[in-house]
């Protein structure tokens, strides 16, 4: 099954109604929420992975975008600076999905795959270096 | 057959010197055994780059119109508190140093977002930074108060001095309480779900020749990607620890202090660090080249990861309360690896010196000297060795009682 993971934005007026039902009802999406911030009255944000179970991911997010709700992919929301990353590895441990790994045991160098990673934030207080960044 | 560092010198300078860092003659000492690699080869080049929160930066700012005395009064860069007790426009900056309006750790944990290290980070990188001081005028110095900007170009002297670097071997922190811990070794997850460590390793410039026997007062080294010289041993010295047969320490041992000028140095190689809930430090990379004089001293610079121990410590209990317990003892390897077995139980490890960049520096040091224009220099003096009795003794408290007892009552 194909999977995507996306960051939603909604608009304060939006935040009442019970969108992720629909995504699972009327196109049968398999939704993993990995994050979610709902405040009333503010624009809420919800980082889903969504599990195309019978091949209408794209009519759900077309959807979604008419509905009024941002969608960007998650991985262009979460950000490595590589300059400023000196490769300590001291994100490799908390990191649970290993987007952020050690590439190579010999030269202990840091590399970044963004489709790893869930936005957990973890790394973010490890970091001495501010070298990722999640911008929603 | 010895050699000596003046004949090294002599090869350096006519381009025939041949150089490996301490990663490159592992191999080499394995492979032709340590009698032919030390005669084959000159020097070894080590490296580090790593969170050192002893280190600083002084400068000479040069004297304002009408003149002012600093000295004596307040200091900040960047609004970072600096040390104005010196002489009129002679000012210092500390790697840990924080704004005063920093909200520290009131809000746990706290971020610690800009401090010292990051000032010298910023000054190194050329960066306009706001110099701003009070003070009581004097008939010599009338002026009291000055707000500019200033740059490390315009600066009469900037000088990185740090008083303590290049722990040679470090703690590997762990947690065994039920809450997350946020030290100078990372965030520490609870009940020992991580591990993390600190050291280059078998790069790591004191573990190379861990007797110092060719590290001593006086030695020319890299330092913030510029040059520098070993001042003397660093504060905490404490070269008498537990020792592997190979004479390799097994808990931290020895320290470097260590300067030179800022003005060559490179904020590539000197960065402002951020510990969320412990606070702010620099990050220095530094390599010091050993001069491969000798069979033993050869011997000595074949370290490996393997033979690097490094002791297990609990941080929330042993070491605030600075109890001596070790928890285990594993092997630089193991930490490498990214999973450790302390008593039984499996922990995943992290790192906070950085061995890919420890591989540069010691890579770019041996090119500087395999070009020649880096000469080694022979030192003044030994550094207290680990039959010296030189050690590093904790604060005996003696509690401040007033006198006049009566009196305050
Ligand atoms: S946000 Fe989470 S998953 Fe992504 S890199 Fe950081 S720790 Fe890994
Ligand atoms: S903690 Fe930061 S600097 Fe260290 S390896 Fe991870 S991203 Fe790079």
């Amino acid at each position: 099954m194909p999977k995507k993971k996306v960051v939603l934005n909604f608009p304060p007026h939006l935040i009442d109604q019970p969108i992720t039902y629909r995504l699972i009802m009327d196109y049968g999406l398999v939704v993993n929420i990995l994050r979610a911030r709902i405040t009333p009255q503010e624009w809420g944000s919800m980082v889903l992975e969504l599990g195309d179970g019978n091949g209408r991911l794209d009519e759900a997010l077309a959807f979604l975008t008419e509905l009024g709700v941002g969608v960007e992919p998650l991985s262009k929301e979460v950000r490595w600076h590589e300059e400023r990353c000196i490769h300590c590895t001291a994100c490799t441990g908390p990191c649970p999905t290993q987007a952020l790994a050690v590439a190579d045991p010999h030269t202990m160098t840091v590399s970044f795959d963004e489709e790893r990673c869930i936005a957990c934030e973890l790394c973010l207080p490890v970091c001495p270096y501010q070298a990722v960044e999640i911008l929603f | 057959m010895a050699k000596t560092i003046q004949e090294i010198n002599e090869k350096i300078k006519a381009g025939r010197a041949v150089v490996l860092t301490a990663e490159e003659i592992i191999g080499v000492v394995r492979e032709k055994g340590v009698k032919q690699a030390a005669a084959m080869v000159d020097v070894v080049t080590t490296g580090t780059f790593a969170p050192m929160c002893s280190s600083g930066a002084y400068f000479n700012v040069g004297h304002a119109t009408p003149r002012m005395k600093i000295g004596g009064g307040r200091v900040a860069l960047n609004e970072v508190a600096a040390y104005a007790g010196f002489a009129a426009v002679d000012i210092l900056i500390g790697a840990t140093a924080l704004p005063d309006d920093d909200p520290r750790n009131k809000v746990f944990p706290g971020k610690f977002p800009y401090g010292g290290g990051h000032v010298i980070e910023d000054l190194v990188g050329g960066k306009d930074v706001r110099l701003t001081a009070s003070t009581y005028g004097t008939d010599c110095y009338p002026r009291k108060a000055l707000d500019t900007w200033i740059r490390l170009a315009d600066l009469n002297e900037a000088v990185l001095f740090n008083m303590r670097n290049a722990y040679q071997n470090y703690n590997v922190a762990v947690n065994l309480s039920d809450r997350v811990l946020y030290t100078y070794m990372g965030v520490l997850q609870p009940r020992m779900r991580n591990a993390n460590y600190c050291t280059a390793g078998q790069l790591s410039p004191l573990l190379n020749d861990p007797l110092y026997r060719t590290i001593g007062v006086g030695t020319r080294i890299f330092l913030g990607g510029g040059e520098g010289l070993v001042v003397s041993q660093g504060t905490q010295h404490n070269p008498g620890v537990l020792r592997t047969d190979g004479g390799v320490p097994r808990r931290g041992a020895g320290t470097l202090a260590v300067t030179g000028d800022l003005k060559h140095m490179s904020p590539q190689w000197l960065r402002g660090a951020s510990f969320t809930g412990y606070g702010v430090t620099l990050t220095v990379g530094l390599g010091i080249p050993i001069p491969i004089l000798d069979e033993e001293i050869m011997a000595f610079a074949a370290v490996s990861d393997a033979d690097i121990i490094a002791p297990v410590v609990d941080y929330s209990e042993a070491y605030p309360n600075g109890k001596p317990e070790v928890l285990a003892e594993v092997s630089v390897a193991q930490l490498k690896s990214g999973e450790i077995s302390v008593n039984g139980k499996k922990v995943v490890t992290a790192g906070l010196s950085s061995y890919a960049r420890a591989r540069e520096v010691a890579r770019i040091l041996k090119e500087r000297i395999e070009k020649g224009s880096f000469l080694l220099a022979e030192p003044l003096a030994p550094l207290p060795g680990p039959d010296s009795g030189y050690a590093f003794k904790p604060l005996k408290e003696r509690p401040y009682v007033p006198s006049n007892r009566d009196a305050v009552s």
